[in-house]
């Protein structure tokens, strides 16, 4: 039976290069609104996963379904629904903050009338309103931090992805970073973060922990903790490490 | 298409706002026109050249068969007319035209004079300066040695005529060479820095995860390179026109069509080359290396194909810049229409879209 709250359906998926298996059969739901963590070390599978859900990687067989569309077929449809934030909070750095987001609400499609009031609100949410004609190479890192995920939202996605979103971002100002998350999965946005900080684990509904392609833990973070004895992420995931050796 | 203008409009942005990009858009291409202007001399070496002889005696035939045996120059066709000469010209395989007046033989004997016209394609004006000067010395020498102890002093005279450029003016020559040069510098090396800073950036990435198609990015980051580069074309041209006097003798349409497609074909190499390079760097050494030195070297911009030794000849065939200059001098300096340049556009055309194929084919395995 169909869950109408289910986003993102992945069923025996699996990605191969040539020989090389990728991701092997991953098979999870998430859920509407869920912060969704993606938890693995480098290699692990982590980044061709998140290529297929975003449209960018045709799998190689399985079952996908992203906000309702096909992952094999309707691969442009699925780009109109989701938003990205890579690891870089890549923006133009050479252009200001008011040119990025008209920029980017113009590659989504934005109509300028509703682009011009969702700047304006934007902008006061960020207290950007006085830099807004300011280069983005000129802004705090994480200034640029909470642009590029407000951005990466700005056509109101159902999904949104975040490709290890807070990289060299001290404890402080990732916390910061953490409650636009939360409002966003507030206001029904989905997110699925992937991450190597276990602070940030930590702060996820739920998190599938990756180990050479394939997923070998799915639960919430309490869950987790109590089944692998541990009183933080960081303890279940070295636990993992080891037994998966 | 809201969303393609919007992103061309951030190209423009990148680029009027990088000090860099603008030296290298707008003053390298003057700078390099005007150092052009100066001549580099070059060598001669199997020259074809046309003969009319209008008097098929002992003394012509002997005089074209030490100008053919000298190794400076090689027979591509014997001529039954004056008509053909300028025909033969415009076809553009022709350096040189050697007309024997008729009784050549009996003049030089009975009065001690007889003339020999030059005429040479000055188009190339180093090149066709030094075909008249041997081709002389060729004709004197034989004089000398052949007659050496006949009574009355024999005098042949030379008439030179430099045809498309009389006046030999070098920057003939760099006009459309220094454009060659300019346009593949804007369109290839920076359109693919550009290209590749996104994937460093990790702009490329949102780009991609966008709902742009990924023609529209490359249409997007084009664009404004290839508007950039036909303005710096017509720059050179009026320029060209104004400091060294080089005329536009063809139809200016046509000569706008080829700057164009030359620009399309260099954005397909540019995008090519952003295809290979992982970084801003090796993506403008790349440039360099395969195209700026081989498009000054071998593209007959600098050194005549002519006296390239054989493999560098057949190498120069792959060069875009060669079938460019050879388009573009025919249109500027010799006037001609379509119909004598349709194979230097055919060859153009079919490179772009063998590049282009090329790019879109890697691009998709990057992704994968």
């Amino acid at each position: 039976m169909e869950n109408e709250d289910i986003v993102i359906r992945v069923r025996d998926l699996v990605k191969k290069f040539g020989q090389f298996v990728a991701d092997d059969h991953l098979s999870f739901d998430v859920y509407k609104g869920e912060i969704f963590g993606f938890l693995g070390a480098n290699g692990a599978g982590k980044t061709t996963a998140i290529r297929m859900l975003c449209g960018l990687l045709e799998p190689t067989s399985g079952e996908l379904t992203v906000a309702g569309l096909d992952g094999f077929k309707q691969r442009e449809a699925i780009k109109r629904r989701i938003g990205y934030m890579s690891q870089k909070f890549s923006l133009y750095e050479d252009l200001t903050v008011n040119e990025n987001i008209r920029l980017f609400a113009g590659i989504y499609g934005i109509p300028t009338r509703i682009r011009k009031e969702k700047t304006e609100e934007l902008l006061e949410k960020l207290e950007l309103t006085s830099a807004r004609k300011k280069l983005v190479r000129d802004l705090p890192l994480g200034w640029k931090q909470k642009l590029a995920f407000s951005l990466a939202i700005i056509h109101d996605p159902s999904i949104v992805f975040l490709d290890e979103p807070s990289g060299g971002v001290d404890p402080v100002t990732r916390r910061r970073f953490w409650d636009l998350i939360y409002e966003a999965a507030h206001e029904g946005i989905t997110v699925f973060v992937t991450t190597h900080y276990m602070d940030e684990a930590e702060y996820c509904d739920r998190v599938a922990i990756m180990s050479a392609g394939k997923i070998v833990a799915l639960d919430t973070p309490e869950a987790l903790k109590k089944e692998w004895d541990a009183t933080s992420m960081d303890g279940v995931f070295l636990k993992l490490a080891r037994s998966n050796e | 298409m809201k969303q393609l203008l919007g992103f061309i409009r951030k190209e423009f942005r990148h680029i009027f706002r990088d000090p860099r990009t603008m030296i290298i858009l707008f003053g390298i291409p003057i700078v390099q026109l005007l150092l052009f202007g100066y001549v580099i001399t070059t060598e001669i070496k199997d020259a074809r050249i046309a003969i009319l002889d209008k008097s098929h005696d002992e003394v012509t035939r002997e005089i074209t068969h030490k100008l053919l045996s000298s190794g400076y120059f090689k027979l591509d066709a014997m001529l039954d007319n004056e008509g053909q000469i300028d025909n033969i010209f415009r076809q553009g395989n022709v350096k040189e035209v050697v007309v024997f007046q008729d009784d050549f033989g009996k003049r030089l004997k009975r009065d001690g004079q007889a003339n020999v016209q030059v005429i040479a394609d000055a188009s190339d004006p180093n090149t066709a300066q030094l075909l008249s000067n041997y081709t002389n010395a060729i004709v004197q020498d034989y004089l000398q040695k052949k007659f050496v102890n006949y009574k009355i002093p024999l005098e042949i005279k030379p008439q030179v005529r430099m045809l498309f450029n009389e006046s030999l003016v070098g920057a003939f020559m760099y006009v459309p060479g220094t454009m060659a040069l300019i346009l593949i510098i804007i369109s290839a090396m920076m359109t693919s820095i550009t290209i590749v800073r996104e994937k460093e950036m990790g702009t490329m990435e949102i780009l991609l995860v966008s709902p742009l198609k990924s023609h529209h990015i490359i249409i997007g980051k084009v664009t404004p390179y290839l508007i950039l580069s036909v303005i710096n074309a017509v720059t050179i041209v009026i320029l060209g026109n104004l400091v060294f006097g080089v005329p536009v003798r063809g139809s200016l349409i046509l000569l706008m069509f080829v700057v164009i497609l030359y620009i399309m074909l260099a954005l397909s190499l540019g995008i090519l080359i952003s295809t290979i390079a992982a970084s801003q760097f090796s993506a403008m050494f790349v440039s360099i290396m395969a195209l700026m030195l081989p498009t000054m070297l071998l593209s007959g911009f600098i050194y005549p194909i002519d006296n390239m030794p054989v493999v560098l000849q057949v190498l120069s065939n792959i060069m875009p810049a060669r079938w460019f200059i050879e388009a573009v001098k025919a249109v500027m300096l010799k006037g001609v229409g379509a119909g004598y340049i349709w194979k230097q556009l055919l060859i153009m055309a079919g490179m772009t879209i063998f590049f282009l194929g090329i790019s879109v084919k890697k691009f998709k395995l990057r992704l994968e």
